[in-house]
């Protein structure tokens, strides 16, 4: 009995492992692997033609500190994740709950709410890059004819570059998020809010009191996806500022793009993107023990 | 909430949820706007405008969109079928098997929920140089093949399913792969819906790693054909950039409208845990 058991369980190893390999070949081909060789060049200089890396020590983080334009970078990073994710998240908890109410035209809403979800953030910034030109783009046009204010350049001028970016961001982002809410929504036993109805609570307390805590894990996936994302989505600077004014919507991630590929400074973008995966670990712990005791309900 | 006639509450919520969604769905109304009337129409709103196709016209002479359109087409199909064979193996390995090493290898695979390829652009391009995949479709699709998510996603469907069917096709001498086709796949078949259409609007709408890894006509993908066709500098009329925007989402777009019910319950399916 017990070799037979042994056998299965040694072969259920070579089973496992064969299953496994080719999806772990890849995995560490391009996401283990390069995480750990970023670790490693960022202590080296960059190649350039015949002259190979050479050793710099602690150089390339030097430099990082005395970079003004990276902590700039990091900065608006920093005001681009505040900006994104708690209104990208709470305007997601406003649509599922409207959508999930029998609304008039709930169809149409869900549609009008998700249907930047499914298009290219390319595509998004090229749309919105005319909403925001100076004279006679759909944001000015209106401000001048219902509030006479004069032409602003939205996207030009560094004081409104980065949240014009910020604002495309929730457009595009918060229908995503009211997806999950929805799910979470349509998990809530119904009795449980018409029983609060009958003692006579109201739609708030409700909300504050039962539907809100039993949507704790969604938020806590969520607002991780969300931290991840406001490191990741780069795209639209590309096409409404390409960073600019000097630098003033630029995040890391983009910086990292300019650095390794337009000025081919390889060495140096190995070194911002450590700080970029320090960050996403940093946040990933810190919110796994802030939400940790909030979120068992289940 | 229903069932009384008239609540104030109500109208505002119903009210104020009409005037998001109207904002919301603005931008998509004004490219739709701008793109089927002529240029001198793009900041005028009258309803007499006379509709025209010229700037889909324009827009698809201008640069070779049907070649961008294949290339995403191929990409795409790439990725899923990749990720469809290479996470079905590893989450049935995970949801079935005992083997030492497995939860390190779990926790592994969760890690790329949080570290990206697609922010690991520097090393994943030299990468691609010491490959000599630069510059082709592959090099867009490998880093992607193995998700993290996909496995993910794949195990927590394959333990929901009981093990007494797969102990009886075991009875009936079905291999180990044999009982992945015959009874695991066929019954993940939703997930694998929801999974594919994440996957392919994910891809297609993909801009950065593309944008590196390509540079010539015969690799790039729309999105990165738009960037470079609608780039400030090249003088083109707003309503022809906005024709060419439409047409490159369009295909998703169409999709998303006639399938809306099915794209909305995969995303929440792939959402929850």
């Amino acid at each position: 009995m017990t070799s037979h058991r042994s056998v299965r369980f040694r072969r259920d190893w070579i089973h496992g492992w064969l299953l496994l390999l080719p999806a772990m070949v890849f995995l560490f081909a391009f996401t283990h692997i390069p995480a750990i060789t970023t670790i490693i060049n960022s202590f080296y200089s960059t190649p350039r033609g015949r002259r190979e890396a050479k050793f710099l020590g602690l150089t390339n983080y030097e430099r990082l500190l005395d970079d003004a334009v990276f902590w700039k970078v990091l900065g608006n990073n920093l005001w681009f994740a505040l900006g994104t994710i708690p209104m990208s998240v709470a305007l997601a908890i406003v649509m599922a709950l409207w959508v999930n109410d029998k609304m008039a035209g709930r169809g149409f809403l869900r549609m009008a709410f998700f249907t930047p979800t499914v298009l290219p953030l390319i595509a998004v910034a090229n749309i919105w890059l005319f909403f925001y030109t100076p004279g006679f783009g759909l944001i000015d046009q209106l401000t001048s004819s219902l509030f006479g204010w004069s032409s602003v350049n939205w996207l030009g001028d560094p004081a409104t570059a980065l949240n014009a970016v910020i604002v495309v961001t929730v457009w595009k982002e918060a229908g995503f998020f009211m997806i999950f809410y929805l799910a979470a929504l349509q998990a809530i036993p119904v009795t449980l809010t018409e029983a609060a109805r009958i003692e006579g609570a109201s739609r708030w307390t409700i909300f504050w009191r039962i539907t809100f805590p039993l949507m704790m894990p969604t938020t806590l996936f969520v607002s991780i996806n969300a931290v991840i994302n406001s490191f990741r989505l780069v795209d639209h600077i590309f096409i409404l500022t390409d960073g600019g004014p000097d630098n003033a919507s630029s995040l890391l991630l983009f910086y990292i793009y300019e650095t390794a590929f337009r000025f081919w400074e390889t060495g140096y973008g190995a070194t911002l993107t450590v700080v970029l995966l320090l960050l996403l670990s940093l946040m990933a712990i810190g919110q796994f023990f802030l939400f940790d005791r909030r979120v068992h309900y289940k | 909430m229903t069932g009384r006639p008239f609540s104030l509450d109500q109208t505002l919520n119903t009210l104020a949820a009409w005037l998001l969604a109207l904002m919301w769905i603005l931008p998509l109304v004004y490219a739709v706007w701008t793109a089927i009337h002529p240029g001198a129409y793009e900041a005028r709103f009258v309803l007499t405008a006379p509709l025209t196709a010229d700037n889909f016209i324009a827009a698809w002479n201008a640069a070779p969109f049907a070649r961008y359109f294949l290339n995403t087409f191929l990409l795409v199909t790439l990725i899923l079928a990749g990720q469809f064979l290479l996470c079905t193996l590893a989450a049935y390995a995970f949801a079935r098997f005992t083997f030492p090493g497995r939860s390190i290898l779990f926790t592994l695979v969760l890690l790329q929920l949080l570290v990206m390829p697609d922010i690991l652009i520097v090393e994943n391009y030299k990468t691609m140089r010491l490959l000599d995949l630069v510059d082709t479709i592959p090099a867009i699709a490998l880093p992607y093949i193995a998700s993290g998510f996909g496995i993910f996603l794949l195990r927590q469907t394959f333990l929901t399913i009981p093990r007494e069917l797969d102990e009886a096709a075991r009875i009936e001498g079905a291999s180990v792969l044999g009982i992945l086709w015959r009874v695991y796949i066929p019954l993940a078949k939703p997930t694998y819906l929801a999974y594919g259409l994440v996957s392919v609007s994910h891809h297609w709408n993909n801009f950065l790693w593309p944008l590196i890894v390509t540079n010539s006509e015969e690799t790039r993908p729309v999105t990165v054909g738009l960037s470079i066709f609608s780039a400030i500098d090249s003088g083109i009329e707003w309503s022809v950039i906005n024709a060419a925007t439409l047409m490159t989402t369009a295909p998703l777009l169409i999709a998303f409208l006639l399938f809306q019910r099915q794209f909305v319950q995969s995303f929440m399916r792939a959402g929850i845990k």
